[in-house]
């Protein structure tokens, strides 16, 4: 701490660099008028960190957030769900994005940093897997089928054998890197355990690297957010899902009326309860929750159905009594 | 390059008789062709590299893009704004740290330490092996010591702290190789005259070595410009809506917002992210010219 005021003298001749760069700072974009309340007041700084497929949500929360209170300022990173727990565990950050609920062993180890927190569910995502346009033989996969794909140690390298049906066509395999929440996601609900999967495959935490694998190959198959094949729709095909119950088309009702199973799923925020105490973390989570049909829409994410919405404002309601 | 050099060089030609055969044999063709060859793939990919990136960001090549903060509402009012300042006080925070310290190891290496003795032997491996040490181990180091050991945090300081280890054995080699070309005969006709080693290393040795270590340490901080791994790994902020006011400040870097701007799916990003590389581009290319100013401005001949 004391390095710090002894560089205050250092940081002069930078400063003014800097000012001389930027003599006219104009703040982007326009008012999008949907102002949370109390506004102008509230100042200090909200760190959001986490999940990479949260990240663009609370990103458009906090931009929407900051533009009603001009005076907080919201951060958002993208450590991956688990980095990011590991960080607000530390103490770190004051919410943490996630796209599954928190693990027995993060919820562990916030429990000894005595980090204590809140969760709440504010949108919905689903996983598409996408063919070529060129394919023309398949429309629905079961979850068993997908499974004896994508299992650890699966020899599969030809639709034929997926279903006798199938024709004789090779097949190139796409799919999120493992770092990231997609692949935790996906292998969770495929193959029955998170992180377990074949490793014979093109591996990428670019979602477009795998739009442009999977369309530039007949044979190609690849999972990654909806939101990503909603943007190329004219390049692939989604499959139909069947979870036991028929073949589901991934799309908004049927991610939020919880048909598309097992690759529809809920994403969250956990923020710290000690943050909640601070007014301006407080504004941000409430403008969160209050907005979050708006805030999804924009981040083009599945927002919440009526039920949902109702959950959350209730989880919110009972947050607010806490703290009055 | 130097023109200086070149000059001295050619200086030194005229002097002596021109030695060359009648006509070319094959192979002394062969190899200049091989030369050219070499060349070419370098120049080649560079500047495609360079008509890729400007022919899709040059669309937003405007003052969009360093008056304005990142928009993930609508991309096209964005810009990197945060991210370019974030860079310059960064790699500004490196420089104060790492040139200082990396010179004056350079000058105790190269003037007082005694080559024989197996300690000064081992700092020089040390040093070496560094150079070739992963940035991503630098991250790890970052973030477990100086965040979270020494308490500073997510912050600039501790970023040019992480990036100034990083390009420190570079910064310290360069500089020995500049006071090691300085010629011994200047060091011995200095202490000659009845200067002191200090004397003698700052009105001597250091003036004539300017041009080297500034040239070693530009190409550091280049390098230490374009790095993303150890900054991601400290937490580095793809959504950030302010500037760094002090060493204490949250703050971003331009290759971790072009990162994430070019795996956000939308098209409009694409085209931001490449006019942030092209902005990368410049401030490396000024950089480097500052290099080549200061080795014009200062080289001597003996």
């Amino acid at each position: 701490m004391n390095i710090s005021t002894s560089l205050r003298r250092a940081k002069a001749p930078l400063a003014l660099t800097a000012a001389v760069m930027l003599a006219a700072s104009a703040c982007g974009g326009a008012d999008a008028g949907s102002g949370g309340e109390g506004g102008d007041k509230l100042s200090g700084t909200v760190k959001v960190d986490g999940s990479s497929t949260v990240a663009p949500l609370s990103t458009v929360a906090a931009q929407l957030f900051q533009q009603a209170n001009p005076g907080v300022k919201v951060t958002v990173g993208t450590s991956g769900t688990g980095g990011g727990f590991e960080k607000f565990c530390a103490g770190e950050t004051d919410i943490s994005n996630a796209s599954r609920e928190i693990k027995d062993e993060e919820k562990a180890l916030c429990e000894k940093k005595g980090v204590k927190f809140e969760e709440f569910s504010v949108a919905n995502d689903g996983l598409s897997v996408v063919v070529s346009k060129d394919n023309d033989f398949v429309e629905c996969l079961t979850v068993e089928q997908l499974k004896k794909i994508w299992e650890p140690g699966s020899k599969v390298n030809n639709w034929n054998q997926v279903d006798p049906k199938f024709p004789n066509q090779k097949m190139d395999l796409f799919g999120a890197g493992t770092d990231s929440g997609t692949f935790d996601y996906f292998t969770d609900a495929i193959n029955g355990e998170e992180g377990a999967s074949r490793t014979d495959y093109n591996p990428s935490e670019d979602d477009n690297v795998t739009v442009r694998g999977v369309s530039g190959s007949k044979g190609g198959i690849g999972y990654f957010g909806l939101s990503y094949f909603e943007e190329n729709k004219d390049k692939l095909k989604a499959l139909k899902i069947d979870g036991g119950k028929g073949c589901v088309a991934p799309g908004v009702e049927t991610v939020q009326n919880g048909t598309y199973t097992p690759l529809g799923r809920q994403l969250f925020i956990y923020p710290k309860a000690s943050s909640l105490e601070k007014p301006e973390a407080e504004a941000f989570v409430e403008y969160y929750v209050e907005n979050s049909a708006e805030i999804a829409e924009k981040a083009q994410f599945v927002p919440l159905n009526a039920e949902q919405q109702k959950e959350l404002e209730k989880d919110l309601a009972t947050l607010r009594e806490q703290h009055s | 390059m130097s023109s200086k050099v070149i000059d001295r060089d050619a200086t030194i030609h005229q002097d002596a008789p021109r030695l060359k055969g009648k006509g070319t044999p094959l192979r002394e063709r062969v190899f200049h062709l091989s030369l050219w060859v070499s060349l070419a793939v370098a120049v080649v990919f560079l500047a495609s590299l360079l008509a890729y990136v400007l022919s899709e960001g040059w669309s937003r090549l405007d003052p969009r893009l360093w008056m304005n903060f990142p928009d993930y509402i609508d991309p096209t009012q964005g810009g990197a704004q945060s991210a370019i300042m974030g860079t310059v006080w960064v790699i500004g925070f490196t420089a104060a740290y790492c040139l200082p310290t990396g010179i004056l190891t350079a000058i105790y290496l190269e003037e007082y330490a005694d080559p024989d003795k197996w300690w000064n032997r081992a700092i020089e491996i040390n040093i070496q092996n560094l150079a070739a040490v992963p940035s991503i181990v630098y991250g790890i180091l970052g973030l477990g010591i100086i965040s979270r050991g020494l308490g500073f945090g997510q912050t600039v300081l501790t970023a040019s702290l992480t990036l100034s280890l990083l390009v420190l054995p570079v910064v310290i080699i360069s500089s020995r190789e500049a006071i090691r070309a300085v010629p011994q005969s200047i060091r011995q006709a200095s202490l000659a005259l009845g200067a002191t080693q200090w004397q003698t290393i700052w009105r001597q040795v250091l003036p004539a070595a300017v041009p080297g270590m500034a040239t070693g340490s530009i190409l550091a901080l280049s390098r230490a410009i374009g790095e993303a791994a150890p900054l991601l790994l400290l937490g580095g902020l793809t959504f950030i809506t302010f500037n760094p006011s002090g060493v204490q400040s949250q703050f971003t870097v331009l290759p971790i917002q072009i990162f994430n701007w070019i795996s956000q799916s939308r098209a409009e990003f694409v085209s931001l992210a490449s006019a942030a590389i092209v902005i990368l581009l410049a401030i490396l290319l000024a950089m480097n010219s500052v290099a080549i100013w200061l080795r014009n401005r200062y080289s001597r001949t003996w």
